[in-house]
């Protein structure tokens, strides 16, 4: 029962923050909205007993990659952005096939005899057991996800540079 | 004791929300953001399922996944922050050509 409450109430909290990203017209309250959410996940990946995966959903998405995405709509001076007509022809079509979707996919899911339980705390996913998985069973995926991160990083200085610095090159003068 | 089928139902909830974010808003910031919504609705149903068949793979997923979308992220935000040097704009409907 309190399970239920802790579900219900982070849940709540997340559906809200995720409505809260739409309705919003400035980008900076959107991100806000999304670091509301996310917060709110680590709550729900505690309930299951992802201790590990809280942790890294705090540290890693709501910490990192947020700041990321605050940082950049502060450089480029995003205010708040303007209807056209792309988007009311996507506002005909697609939110209607959208919702259906959803309200198919709950029904299925909510009308399933065979719906069972999850267990709280039954799963320990501390971040003894996930290291021992994440360096044996999986230590060439592990191993090719720091390569994609080197490319990530030399990609995003390449793309975000000016185009005249890349052409010039590096300084002659060593400054 | 909470069933499976909740955990699922709010990860399609979040789901549709960064699908409907990624077709009504036309801010290429915004629009990024709600894909980060929808990895974070497929996270949560990676970390039910895990604790549903008592295998620690789902979170060790739903790492990769977390280290993929903070380099899509930086790759993301540097191709943005081209896209707005030379376009002076954030509006995906006023960038209708390939070419920087």
């Amino acid at each position: 029962m309190f399970h239920l409450i802790l579900f219900l109430f982070f849940g709540a909290i997340c559906v809200a923050g995720a409505v809260n990203l739409l309705v919003q017209s400035h980008p900076i309250n959107s991100a806000l909205s999304l670091v509301v959410v996310m917060a709110s996940l680590a709550g729900e990946y505690l309930l299951l007993g992802g201790e590990f995966v809280a942790a890294i959903q705090v540290i890693v998405y709501a910490g990192a990659i947020m700041v990321l995405f605050l940082i950049t709509i502060m450089l480029l001076n995003a205010g708040k952005e303007e209807r056209t007509k792309g988007s009311r022809v996507a506002i005909l079509i697609g939110v209607p096939g959208v919702l259906i979707g959803g309200v198919l996919v709950t029904w299925t899911l909510l009308t399933r005899p065979n719906a069972q339980t999850v267990p709280i705390g039954a799963l320990k996913g501390d971040s003894g057991s996930i290291a021992r998985l994440l360096f044996h069973d999986f230590l060439l995926p592990f191993e090719v996800t720091s390569v994609l991160i080197l490319i990530a990083i030399m990609g995003a200085v390449v793309l975000a540079s000016r185009p005249e610095a890349v052409a010039r090159g590096p300084r002659k003068d060593g400054r | 004791m909470i069933p499976l089928s909740y955990y699922l139902v709010l990860s399609g909830i979040l789901f549709v929300c960064g699908v409907l974010g990624f077709l009504i808003k036309r801010n290429i910031i915004t629009i990024f953001m709600s894909i980060e919504l929808m990895l974070n609705g497929v996270n949560l149903s990676f970390v039910a399922f895990a604790a549903q068949w008592h295998s620690l793979s789902g979170q060790v997923f739903v790492f990769f996944v977390m280290v993929v979308a903070a380099a899509e992220a930086a790759v993301g935000l540097a191709i943005i922050i081209a896209v707005y040097r030379t376009r002076e704009t954030l509006n995906v409907d006023q960038v209708n050509l390939l070419k920087l």
